[in-house]
């Protein structure tokens, strides 16, 4: 069985906890004590109907304030799929908590109000989806009972969203009109919609096709933690431990050791009690090298002929999580795959909004939930690609160095080697 | 041509050893909670191959209630016996000894939530500071919010409304002497792939999670076994049945089930079927409020 992630993404009002709580109780993955707790708190509350919102808002002050506060995970599967949802509140914290879900999604579900149609914040869930490289959106056309199902409706906001989506980097773009409250082309297709042929929600996470979203070309593996038994029955062994980033690796062939430059060949790739014919991600291993190489944590296999650049100096689109600035010459922490340094801020190119895509030049910092190009000088020289190629050896975080909060996330644009 | 796809249970394994090594190479004393349940025998059972050939590089801590089934106990020092593992035993009785904390009175009395105490004792005794846990976020709603490296301060809180975003597979370990992170490898993990991971992967549990003739009585819809650490009230009837526990926690709150499942499979086919969720049916600790495990997690609870 396959597993797919998605990010979901709409503000308090769009209905998404709703649409989520219909997910898992068409799929039967709501229990039955969830649901009378769920039902007993809605009566309690005074609601006309069960709240599934109460399903997911786990945290007494989420309930108290009836918001969502963080990022929460849910998961439920089908006979073809298991899914993990990351489940991204829309208001306070946007950016920060979708940029986290989204950042290891395959797809994303962006809710709008079939009433009010695609709003900046739509417009921002698609671009935010689009710069963490989530090859699938799914624009959810909700509340659809609320506008009597209405096929020109529909099709009114599904041309102003592609309008809008072919200034982004989407892949594949699907449409669905559904009314999470009643069910409508959630689970079943919705007899108040004969117009429309496509497909439901959850026939679409089952069958969306994600196989080729992993990079299986670029062979890199960052070496995450060296296995030395020094036990009798493993006297001599040293196994490179770590998980495939992109690509594949065989017994027997060529890698380029980074940063040393050696070249040498696989000897073997074992995993618990034995070896196997080839590693491709996300496959954690041990691979062993012929040659006796000074190599340790940070370190990165790749190919002679395919390797990534060599750097110090990286341009990036950042994230910013806390509300002290982003500044030119701030240093941080940073860790990027199994490598950490030191990073300067060399400079802060434009500030992106992502209301508009606009790129706002002028801007001396960034603020929280803003994003930005900027330009980075690290310690020492990390193994990068370009984000859109790659998302292990394109992503980065930094830490700040006094607090140790995380307080950015990088996608590589462009490195110069050297 | 081979398979280039890992199935879910294989990419979930996959992402907890690479967790593990993550931990094992960027602190300094890591500690593997270890109580003989089966998330923490699936979780002995992936530190062995995220490490092997070597040895598991740090020991094992069983936060012991005193209150155990004794199947949990003869499990866990097999295992320990098996992996060469290091096992610390951080004790419930020796905290109400040494007047660290106080024990419940009465016919309900537990010491599910005395063991935060102890646990954060040890944690500070040995300075450990990485403590991995088997919670996974589909057991409880405050759980869903936990990230996988979960910060706790000096006080061995966690603040929910103030984790560290986390992205992609880059994880946050950073943090001062005193205070710690609580990793969570099998977060993403259901109860279903826990099991279908034990059956796939042969990993041995205790008996008592297989059904069996045992003497019980019925207290707040839950069933409890008769054990020295309980008492049986009045109007309480024991009787025998067939059953078995999905989870082991402290003997006094920790209910079971009526089952005919003695295998894997048959477990397996019993919770598909199933419409509770494992800590509602059978964990009285986690109903005493809407916020039971948000309100423990906050004061350091696993």
């Amino acid at each position: 069985m396959e597993m797919l992630r998605f990010a979901t993404a709409g503000s308090v009002d769009d209905g998404k906890s709703t649409l989520i709580g219909r997910l898992l109780l068409e799929t039967k993955q709501i229990f039955e004590d969830q649901l009378e707790a769920v039902e007993r708190t809605s009566r309690d509350k005074g609601f006309d109907y069960t709240n599934l919102a109460l399903l997911t808002d786990g945290l007494r002050a989420e309930r108290e304030q009836g918001i969502t506060i963080d990022v929460a995970y849910r998961y439920f599967a089908t006979p073809r799929r298991k899914f993990i949802i990351a489940d991204t509140p829309g208001h306070t914290q946007y950016t920060r908590n979708m940029v986290t879900g989204a950042s290891t999604a395959d797809l994303a579900l962006v809710l709008v109000d079939a009433r009010k149609g695609v709003l900046e914040q739509s417009k921002r869930h698609a671009v935010i989806a689009s710069l963490l490289q989530v090859k699938h959106l799914v624009l959810c056309v909700n509340k659809m009972d609320l506008v009597d199902y209405d096929e020109a409706r529909f099709d009114e906001i599904c041309d102003e969203f592609t309008d809008f989506a072919a200034k982004l980097d989407i892949d594949d773009l699907t449409f669905i009109p559904m009314s999470a409250l009643h069910g409508d082309n959630v689970v079943q297709h919705s007899p108040n919609t004969p117009w429309y042929e496509g497909p439901t929600l959850l026939h679409h996470l089952e069958h969306v096709y994600i196989g080729s979203d992993r990079n299986l070309i670029d062979a890199r593996f960052p070496v995450q933690y060296v296995v030395r038994p020094m036990s009798h029955d493993h006297h001599d062994y040293r196994g490179y431990a770590g998980q495939v980033a992109s690509g594949m690796f065989r017994p027997g062939e060529e890698v380029l050791v980074l940063p040393s430059g050696f070249t040498t060949t696989i000897e073997g790739i074992d995993e618990f009690g034995g070896s196997v014919e080839q590693a491709y991600p996300p496959m954690s291993v041990n691979i062993r090298l012929a040659d006796n190489l000074d190599v340790s944590r940070g370190d990165m296999f790749a190919r002679p002929n395919n390797s990534p650049i060599v750097t110090q100096d990286v341009d990036a689109m950042v994230c910013w999580f806390v509300d002290r600035p982003l500044q030119a010459g701030q240093i941080f922490g940073i860790k990027h795959t199994t490598r950490t340094a030191r990073a300067r801020v060399q400079e802060l190119n434009y500030r992106l909004d992502v209301n508009t895509l606009h790129r706002d030049d002028a801007q001396q910092s960034l603020a929280m939930n803003d994003v930005g190009r900027i330009s980075l000088r690290t310690t020492v020289p990390l193994f990068v690609d370009e984000y859109r190629r790659n998302r292990v050896t394109g992503s980065f975080i930094l830490v700040d160095e006094g607090t140790f909060e995380t307080v950015g996330a990088g996608m590589i644009l462009a490195a110069s080697s050297g | 041509m081979a398979t280039t796809q890992l199935s879910h249970l294989q990419a979930l394994e996959s992402e907890a050893i690479h967790i593990m090594r993550e931990v094992a190479a960027e602190f300094e004393k890591p500690v593997l909670l270890f109580s003989g349940g089966k998330d923490s025998a699936v979780m002995l059972r992936i530190a062995e191959k995220a490490f092997w050939p070597a040895r598991i590089p740090f020991p094992v801590m069983h936060v012991d209630t005193g209150h155990n089934f004794p199947e949990a106990i003869e499990f866990r020092d097999k295992r320990v016996a098996e992996t060469g593992v290091n096992l610390v035993v951080a004790s419930v009785q020796e905290s109400i000894d040494k007047g660290r904390v106080v024990e419940e009175t009465g016919p309900r009395a537990s010491r599910n939530r005395l063991q935060t105490v102890t646990l954060l004792d040890a944690i500070t005794e040995h300075g450990f500071d990485a403590v991995f846990g088997g919670g996974r976020r589909d057991e409880e709603k405050a759980r869903a919010k936990e990230r996988v490296y979960s910060f706790r301060d000096e006080f061995g809180q966690w603040d929910p409304k103030n984790q560290r975003p986390e992205l992609w597979n880059l994880y946050n370990g950073r943090h001062r002497k005193g205070e710690h992170i609580r990793v969570f490898p099998l977060s993403n993990w259901t109860e279903l792939d826990v099991w279908q991971y034990v059956a796939d992967d042969e990993v041995e549990l205790p008996s008592i999670y297989y059904a069996h003739r045992r003497e019980v009585f019925r207290r707040d819809g839950m069933l409890l076994a008769v054990s020295p650490f309980v008492t049986v009230m009045e109007g309480e009837e024991p009787e025998e049945l067939m059953v078995r526990f999905r989870t082991v926690g402290d003997a006094s709150c920790t209910g079971a089930v009526e089952s005919t499942a003695t295998d894997v499979q048959t477990v397996i086919a019993e919770i598909a079927a199933s419409r509770l969720t494992e800590r509602g049916e059978t964990r009285a600790d986690d109903r005493i409020s809407e916020a039971g495990m948000e309100d423990r997690k906050r004061e350091g609870y696993f």
